[in-house]
């Protein structure tokens, strides 16, 4: 307190208004000087995130910083411990708990709220506590430690937190009192509060909505509750969060006006009855209202600090707008959430099956979004904000708005269409302009560094995936290239990788991420570098099990329940009577659920893990082999009959098709492979949709490449015409090649092909002219493959060490995993119901 | 926790793959065992995946994530990620599993559950 000329600012309350009103005042003007006095023993920390200190972060961790605080231009004191007794207001002092006698020029009043404790006999007792600072949270932690169950009393957002923090203490089924008939009352309607109410029952929340409490009953501490209806609930300790109050305690006594329910009155200035002094955060009671949220309180705070400066700023009521995860459903209500007729149209969308309700609330003509609440799904939330928000005209259907977009527009689009001026970070006034400014003209690339540069992000959080859009958007824009490197443990792309692989004749994970990665890699990069040595070298994969995907590492598809299914190869769909006997009598002996698959073969469903080994030994004594159903391989190729049965048959397409597929079959690729051959021009076998395809044609077979069915169905596209046997063959070689070289982890070639710079007429020149001279190579290397192909089944059935790891319990081999459970239907089984 | 935790058998060490998952049977209880061989550390959780109620930790792929390699596990249903020390869902959601103390000597593994 060395410059004295300097008028003084006094702020009592060191909460998160308190501190970021000073932020705001020193940014404003170097003139003034700050002493602040603050109650706790800790400096500011971040209240809205107090629930994480329940799972692992420290006093530290939510601490806000003061970086730059002291610097020597600076002239600020903190005296933390130390609440303010008193203010003369006709002196201009204040006197602190420790005896500072303070004068101030200006005084900042940033009290903040207490719990409110309603008024019921028997609440004094031991085990009851307020939900509030980090000193509650301590004894909460402390008596929980004794406790066996437990309520909230209060349903709203912060009750609801509060039962979240005794469920991460280790309280199984913490109950939630609500006077109220439905849950958060201020933020959504009866018809969300059931949805919600249905989501958090399901995480092991008891709801009492409607309860009164009449009593806290027991010896010295908390044994039960009773209620106005007669009922009672035995219970360890009880938190209260049921709303706040005002701390205006100090304002009272020194004669400023205050309001009939509590709150310090001021004007939008944030002025109280006494010019000289101010109100702001969840003390003060501005137009009739207390904002119990962080983000008005920062805009009061920077109300204040501009008319301090020198400044014009008033405060004009606040967006209650929130969105939050709650004890993970997402809950969010925004805009005017409970307008409804005459003055606008609502629009519900309600799936109690996935327990999602979503409601948007549209002006009478239809143009303009008002408001609306979203749970279970909030994703749509910062569009339909700031859609209200900067009053975005209303797409012609506005139910797409929440339901999405039927005609298949991409998601995150319309983020680059918002305005400049659009708000994106209303916790710290960040607009669109600022944040794409920070990434095109600061290089800003990441949401880390955009909160370190703009501060957007740092209050709430709610804004992130908003400006993660806004930060893609503007180096898309800007034309910058993203690179598709394979995941946080490797900084290559997939192709980079197998060049490396190939180049240093490396033929383990372990290896590949000594040399090339860090940390200990993940559930994407181990599969992917799995696929890359499968695909360069083909060794067993049940050599490296633990890199495979879930399905590589059985040799099997999971199902629901945790069963397998099992398919063998039947190539081009043709099979003997014989085996078809096999299978049934092995779908029989093992309790197998059979269907028949898009890729004309049989799929049999519901085999226990440790049962894999014995069926694949049935059926490869029988002939039968791996179908590679469960790998990123080679699936079928598919077949019509051809011209050995069929009148209009050009060529004997079932042999064709056999021959390709037993030629391909187990070589690992970015992603399954289809394939199909059809006799002529009918194309039965549905070859255009393949990833390769192949159709008759009177002078011999045109091929096809880059075809896909599923989602986003695309036509294959004609490679090559009327071409002999032996060139189809080269030439799928070579193409096979190409893809499982340089594609990008799990992608199709329909999707390798749409990225490929220069498109199909690229891919011809590469694979059909050589044009990049690798054609004899590409031969080699997957004649190469072809050659050491062995059915992986077959070595694991007759390999005793690779055998014995397919268990359930290791320390029970025999027994099966008990909760696996079926029902039936049309007289066979089917996975019981997750 | 439960206070009548004790150390219990679980299995051999040679029954868990390196950097890999095994699943022990206690009573009715299915516990995940994680040899992170890499690192010379055991883990242990709950079998189940709070997501869709599925016993099958044990048999999804192991890693890590983060400037402090926090060790994970990934459902080989949804691929959520688990952390192996804390039990915390990694991916977002508000998923939690029960971990275990876990311990070797002399070839076997025990846990304390």
């Amino acid at each position: 307190m060395s410059s004295s000329n300097k008028p003084v600012v006094v702020v009592i309350g060191n909460g998160m208004v308190g501190h970021k009103f000073c932020e705001k005042l020193m940014a404003a003007s170097p003139s003034f000087q700050i002493v602040v006095f603050g109650e706790e023993p800790r400096p500011a920390y971040d209240r809205v995130h107090l629930s994480e200190y329940f799972n692992g972060k420290s006093a530290n961790d939510l601490s806000l910083s003061m970086a730059g605080w002291f610097d020597a231009e600076q002239d600020i004191v903190l005296h933390v411990g130390d609440p303010v007794r008193e203010i003369d207001r006709t002196a201009k002092v204040i006197h602190s708990r420790k005896g500072i006698i303070q004068p101030y020029d200006f005084l900042v009043l940033a009290t903040g709220s207490a719990a409110f404790v309603p008024d019921i006999p028997g609440i004094e007792k031991q085990g009851v506590f307020v939900y509030r600072t980090i000193e509650d949270l301590d004894l909460i932690r402390a008596y929980a430690r004794e406790a066996r169950n437990g309520a909230v009393m209060g349903g709203g957002l912060l009750g609801l937190e509060a039962a979240k923090a005794l469920l991460d203490l280790g309280i199984s089924h913490p109950h939630v009192i609500e006077f109220a008939s439905r849950l958060m009352p201020r933020q959504i309607d009866s018809a969300g509060s059931h949805i919600l109410e249905a989501r958090l029952k399901k995480l092991g929340l008891q709801l009492h909505l409607n309860k009164t409490t009449l009593a806290v009953e027991g010896e010295g501490r908390v044994k039960s509750l009773r209620f106005a209806d007669d009922t009672s609930l035995d219970l360890d300790m009880l938190v209260i969060s049921a709303g706040i109050r005002p701390r205006d305690e100090l304002a009272r006594l020194a004669g400023l006006q205050v309001g009939t329910r509590g709150g310090i009155l001021v004007n939008e200035k944030m002025q109280t009855s006494d010019p000289q002094i101010f109100a702001i955060g969840e003390c003060a009671l501005v137009a009739g209202m207390v904002y119990g949220l962080v983000a008005p309180g920062y805009e009061m705070a920077d109300v204040v600090a501009a008319n301090l400066a020198g400044g014009h700023k008033t405060f004009t009521g606040f967006d209650m707008s929130t969105k939050l995860k709650l004890i993970g459903v997402d809950v969010a209500s925004f805009g005017d959430a409970f307008v409804g007729e005459p003055d606008s149209r609502t629009i519900v969308f309600e799936d109690r099956h996935k327990g999602i309700y979503k409601r948007i609330n549209i002006t009478g003509d239809g143009t303009r979004l008002l408001g609306g609440i979203l749970i279970g799904d909030a994703a749509a939330y910062n569009m339909l904000l700031q859609t209200v928000n900067n009053r975005l005209p209303l797409p012609p259907d506005p139910e797409d708005l929440i339901l999405g977009s039927r005609g298949g527009a991409g998601s995150g689009a319309g983020v680059m269409d918002l305005p400049d001026d659009a708000l994106i970070c209303s916790c710290e006034s960040v607009t669109k302009a600022a944040i794409c400014q920070a990434v095109s003209e600061k290089g800003i690339e990441t949401i880390d560094g955009m909160k370190k540069c703009t501060k957007a992000g740092t209050g709430c959080g709610g804004c992130v995936p908003l400006v993660k859009d806004l930060i893609a958007g503007e180096l898309k824009a800007n034309g910058r290239y993203i690179r598709n490197v394979i995941c946080e443990h490797f900084d290559q792309s997939r192709q980079e990788l197998l060049h490396l692989i190939k180049l240093h004749d490396v033929r383990t994970y372990d290896e590949v991420l000594g040399r090339w990665g860090k940390g200990d890699g993940c559930e994407v990069c181990k599969p992917a570098v799995a696929s890359i040595l499968a695909s360069c070298w083909n060794d067993n994969i049940q050599q490296q099990a633990v890199i495979q995907d879930s399905n590589d590492r059985y040799l099997a598809n999971i199902q629901k329940g945790g069963t397998y299914s099992v398919v063998p190869r039947i190539p081009g769909g043709e099979i003997t009577p014989e085996k078809l006997i096999v299978l049934g009598k092995v779908a029989k002996k093992y309790h197998l659920y059979t269907k028949i698959t898009g890729g004309q073969r049989i799929d049999l469903f519901g085999a226990h893990v440790s049962d894999l080994p014995d069926i694949w030994e049935e059926l490869i004594a029988a002939g039968f082999e791996s179908g590679h159903a469960y790998g990123k391989a080679l699936r079928t190729v598919k077949s019509c009959v051809g011209s050995t049965w069929c009148r209009f048959g050009l060529h004997d397409s079932v042999s064709f098709a056999i021959e390709v597929e037993e030629r391909y079959r187990g070589i690992r690729a970015p992603h399954k492979i289809k394939g199909g051959v059809s006799g002529c021009i009918r194309e039965c076998a549905e070859a255009q949709s393949k990833d390769f395809g192949i159709i008759a044609t009177e002078k011999g077979w045109n091929l096809y490449v880059c075809g896909n069915g599923g989602s986003k169905p695309q036509h294959a596209q004609l490679l090559a015409t009327d071409i002999d046997q032996a060139t189809v063959v080269r030439l799928l070689d070579r193409f096979l090649m190409f893809y499982i070289q340089t594609a990008d982890p799990l992608t199709r070639t329909a999707t390798w092909l749409n990225k490929m710079d220069g498109g199909m007429s690229y891919l011809k020149n590469v694979v059909v002219e050589d044009s990049l001279g690798m054609a004899a190579q590409w031969e080699e290397e997957m004649q190469a493959l072809v050659d050491s192909y062995k059915c992986e089944w077959k070595e694991v059935v007759d390999n005793p060490a690779l055998r014995q790891r397919f268990v359930h319990f290791v320390n029970a081999p025999r027994k099966k995993d008990p909760t696996v459970a079926f029902d039936s239907m049309r007289g066979q089984i089917k996975a019981k119901e997750w | 926790m439960e206070s009548n935790a004790k150390w219990r058998l679980a299995c051999q060490v040679e029954d868990v793959p390196s950097d890999g998952g095994a699943c022990v049977s206690f009573g009715d209880e299915q516990i995940a065992i994680f040899n992170f061989s890499r690192r010379n550390q055991w883990y242990a959780t709950e079998n189940r995946c709070p997501h869709k109620q599925q016993m099958a930790l044990s048999r999804g792929m192991t890693g890590s994530t983060g400037e402090q390699c926090e060790p994970k596990v990934a459902c080989p249903f949804h691929k959520k990620t688990f952390s192996l020390v804390t039990g915390e869902c990694l991916s977002g959601d508000e998923y939690k599993i029960r971990t275990y103390p876990v311990k070797v000597k002399d070839g076997k593994v025990y846990i304390c559950a």
